[in-house]
């Protein structure tokens, strides 16, 4: 299949990847990883008649712990993800969904920006990034400025990103002691789409009781849903099975799936009951053995 | 666009469109036709090459993303007329039935011993688990990636 023609500019800074995104506006795409946008331009869904490859402005890699966050670079490899030795030994939620994205050799392109950039209520990334409180670095013409996460996911394939704005880092709040999480994703075969996958988050007291939750549903809505009603009802109560069954309940009603290929409303709804039951108990254990 | 990249050793430039894939720079223009292209859609892995070292799917990539890199494709795994010993591996173990599936398998293979020269099974499965063989002939790719791993770490 071939994409309809395009220009092509690959800038070498920040700078001149904003001015030219500023000037091109809607007509042009941000081409970081490709494994999402090619496809999509081959199968003509997308037509951009400009892409902006940002493959080569340096400063946009690398994974690092500075200021009390972990920095993603949004040129991250999912692959570079899943060896860091940072991400598998202290954020075990970052570590379950990289293992799980797509299949290694897509992981070897596909970057850590571009999945959140999409925008697609199916990718992982934002499932996570709601459970983890992440913010999203975006640098445009004007400047820097720090989006959210949970404000990030507008629309279906849509984001707060502006036209002319690149987002160039991931933040992730270093996790206090006593923290855990876990990423539990049901697909059909390696390389599709969630069925449903849950992301989930939790720090503990010094008590044992619950902390802080935090909940995210993948591709079981038109965006990325963050479970909230399902999070505050675990705040102060020890995760045991009473207070799981409860949350479990109340992630499966945040869902609002549709129907297709990989099952129905009320299947997807009641994987998310699962899911978030078994992820729960899962980074509950992660937290009490002191795993970041 | 002109674009300069590095296959199996050797300098190649073309003037090409943006919207040129790499895979078909490698197999229309470089005439290199032993990287295939199978579902096209980012799925089956059969046109998978190294680019610096790491497997990508050459049918999602743009001919000019790859300028100044150093690609690899199945045509450099033998060297001075010597199979691999993947290559090897592959026909003592029956690791093809209709081929086709091959050049990505094996492409994809050789990265993952270079980084993990004693695997396990389950490992070379993980590994695998991006390139699909439509004749379902998995047991013996693993036993063909064992070959070339016991032949690699012992020497041969």
């Amino acid at each position: 299949m071939i994409p309809a023609a395009f220009e092509y500019h690959a800038p070498s800074t920040i700078g001149e990847a904003t001015a030219l995104l500023a000037k091109l506006g809607e007509d042009a795409k941000v081409l970081s990883g490709g494994q999402s946008l090619i496809p999509l331009m081959k199968l003509r869904l997308a037509s951009p008649a400009h892409l902006v490859d940002i493959n080569a402005i340096p400063g946009l890699l690398g994974i690092r712990e500075a200021d009390g966050f972990l920095r993603i670079g949004a040129l991250t490899r999912e692959s570079d993800l899943e060896e860091s030795e940072i991400v598998r030994t202290r954020y075990p939620l970052l570590h379950d969904t990289s293992k799980v994205i797509a299949d290694p050799i897509v992981r070897n392109l596909a970057t850590v920006g571009g999945n959140l950039a999409h925008g697609d209520p199916a990718n992982d990334h934002p499932a996570t990034m709601l459970a983890l409180g992440a913010e999203i670095v975006a640098v445009g013409p004007k400047g820097e400025r720090r989006i959210p996460i949970a404000t990030f996911f507008t629309g279906p394939f849509a984001t707060g990103l502006k036209p002319d704005e690149i987002l160039v880092e991931i933040r992730v709040p270093v996790p206090p002691a006593r923290s855990g999480g876990a990423y539990l994703k049901l697909e059909r075969k390696v390389g599709d789409f969630a069925t449903a996958a849950v992301a989930v988050q939790v720090t503990l007291g010094a008590n044992g009781a619950c902390e802080q939750a935090g909940i995210g549903l993948t591709n079981v809505g038109l965006t990325p849903i963050k479970a909230t009603r399902a999070e505050a009802s675990l705040k102060g109560k020890a995760l045991d099975e009473s207070a799981i069954k409860q949350a479990a309940e109340l992630a499966a009603q945040a869902a609002e799936p549709s129907a297709d290929l990989r099952g129905s409303v009320e299947y997807k709804k009641d994987l998310v009951r699962i899911l978030t039951a078994r992820a729960l108990r899962k980074a509950a254990e992660r937290a009490r053995a002191g795993r970041a | 666009m002109l674009v300069k990249l590095t296959v199996n050793g050797e300098k190649h430039e073309a003037d090409v469109e943006p919207r040129l894939l790499l895979v078909h720079m490698i197999r229309e223009v470089l005439r290199l036709t032993g990287t295939h292209i199978g579902c096209d859609t980012t799925h089956c892995g059969a046109c998978t090459i190294l680019m610096d070292g790491r497997p990508v799917k050459s049918c999602t990539i743009f001919a000019v993303q790859a300028q100044g890199k150093q690609l690899m494709t199945v045509e450099g795994l033998e060297q001075d007329g010597k199979l691999h010993p993947l290559q090897e591996g592959f026909m003592a173990e029956h690791g093809l039935q209709c081929g086709y599936c091959t050049p990505g398998m094996l492409m994809t293979s050789f990265a993952f011993l270079k980084k993990h020269p004693k695997p396990s099974e389950d490992d070379i499965r993980w590994a695998i688990s991006g390139n699909l063989c439509r004749c379902t002939g998995y047991v013996n790719i693993v036993k063909a990636v064992q070959h070339a791993a016991a032949a690699i770490s012992g020497g041969a």
